[in-house]
């Protein structure tokens, strides 16, 4: 079992060192959610099942996709569509495929196994994570909904365009 | 079924991943890549937080990698409309370009 973590963590920091060396940003993105997922795979086998599903959900899933649209949005131009089709090309796909492949694999063999995680670990589920998390840490939690506001309204702000910032500050000053 | 894996496997593997990150932060120039690397090296931190939680069968190291989330949640979008911003203003996404603190 302990093969599977050797795999994923190979696969995480080849996955990362392909994400940095990229010189288009998609295909860096591409390469970054591999990482993710092998990271995920790691968490699942050291018992940590509810941080792997929230690593797949949120860093993966929302996280990049976030990134993903601010690429998008910076290169609409008349070269975008044909860089859409060079996209399709196998040779841009077919190396985090295979690293996601893998990763297939190793689920189906964890799934098949019915192993929650390592046999000396001792598997920690979300129930125990959430009376933790909205027992003594409650505190971190409010602190964490806070910073989410805060986020929100600065994401808000800047987003709004140049004019109009410009605009505000002068009729503040 | 083999024995669990040490402790200081999971974290050399979280150490190379920050280095891998901070390797990128450093050489990459496009604003993108900075944020990308940011994550790389938060996931790595995260990382080591849940291998020290899951080496203790504590609950703790798992909360401290939600509040990382959230926070690279809040960080990104802000990083994100910075980033809109810098290619509104200058039409690039060269860190280099920002260098002056003329609006």
């Amino acid at each position: 079992m302990s093969e599977v973590f050797y795999i994923s963590a190979a696969i995480a920091i080849m996955a990362t060192l392909m994400a940095i060396t990229r010189l288009n940003a998609v295909h860096a993105l591409l390469y970054f959610i591999v990482s993710l997922l092998s990271v995920a795979v790691i968490f699942f086998i050291l018992g940590a099942p509810f941080v792997a599903a929230l690593e797949v959900i949120i860093y993966a899933g929302a996280i990049m996709v976030l990134f993903v649209f601010v690429v998008m949005m910076l290169s609409l131009g008349p070269q975008a569509i044909e860089q859409e089709r060079s996209w399709l090309n196998p040779r841009i796909w077919i190396g985090p495929a295979i690293l996601a492949l893998i990763l297939t694999v190793e689920l189906t063999y964890l799934l098949l196994m019915k192993a929650g995680g390592l046999s000396g670990v001792k598997l920690v589920g979300p129930k125990a994570v959430g009376i933790a998390l909205f027992g003594p840490y409650v505190l971190g939690v409010e602190l964490a909904s806070v910073l989410l506001l805060a986020g929100l309204v600065g994401a808000y702000h800047l987003g709004r365009g140049g004019k109009k910032i410009e605009e505000a500050s002068r009729g503040v000053s | 079924m083999t024995a669990a894996v040490p402790l200081h496997h999971g974290l050399i593997v979280a150490g190379i991943l920050f280095a891998v990150g901070l390797l990128g932060l450093l050489v990459r120039r496009n604003v993108i890549f900075i944020l990308l690397s940011i994550e790389i090296m938060l996931n790595a931190a995260g990382l080591a937080f849940v291998v020290a939680g899951s080496k203790w069968g504590q609950v703790d190291g798992q909360i401290m990698f939600i509040f990382v989330l959230t926070m690279a949640a809040a960080e990104v979008s802000v990083g994100l409309a910075l980033v809109l911003q810098l290619y509104h203003h200058t039409k690039t996404l060269d860190a280099d370009s920002a260098n002056k603190m003329r609006g």
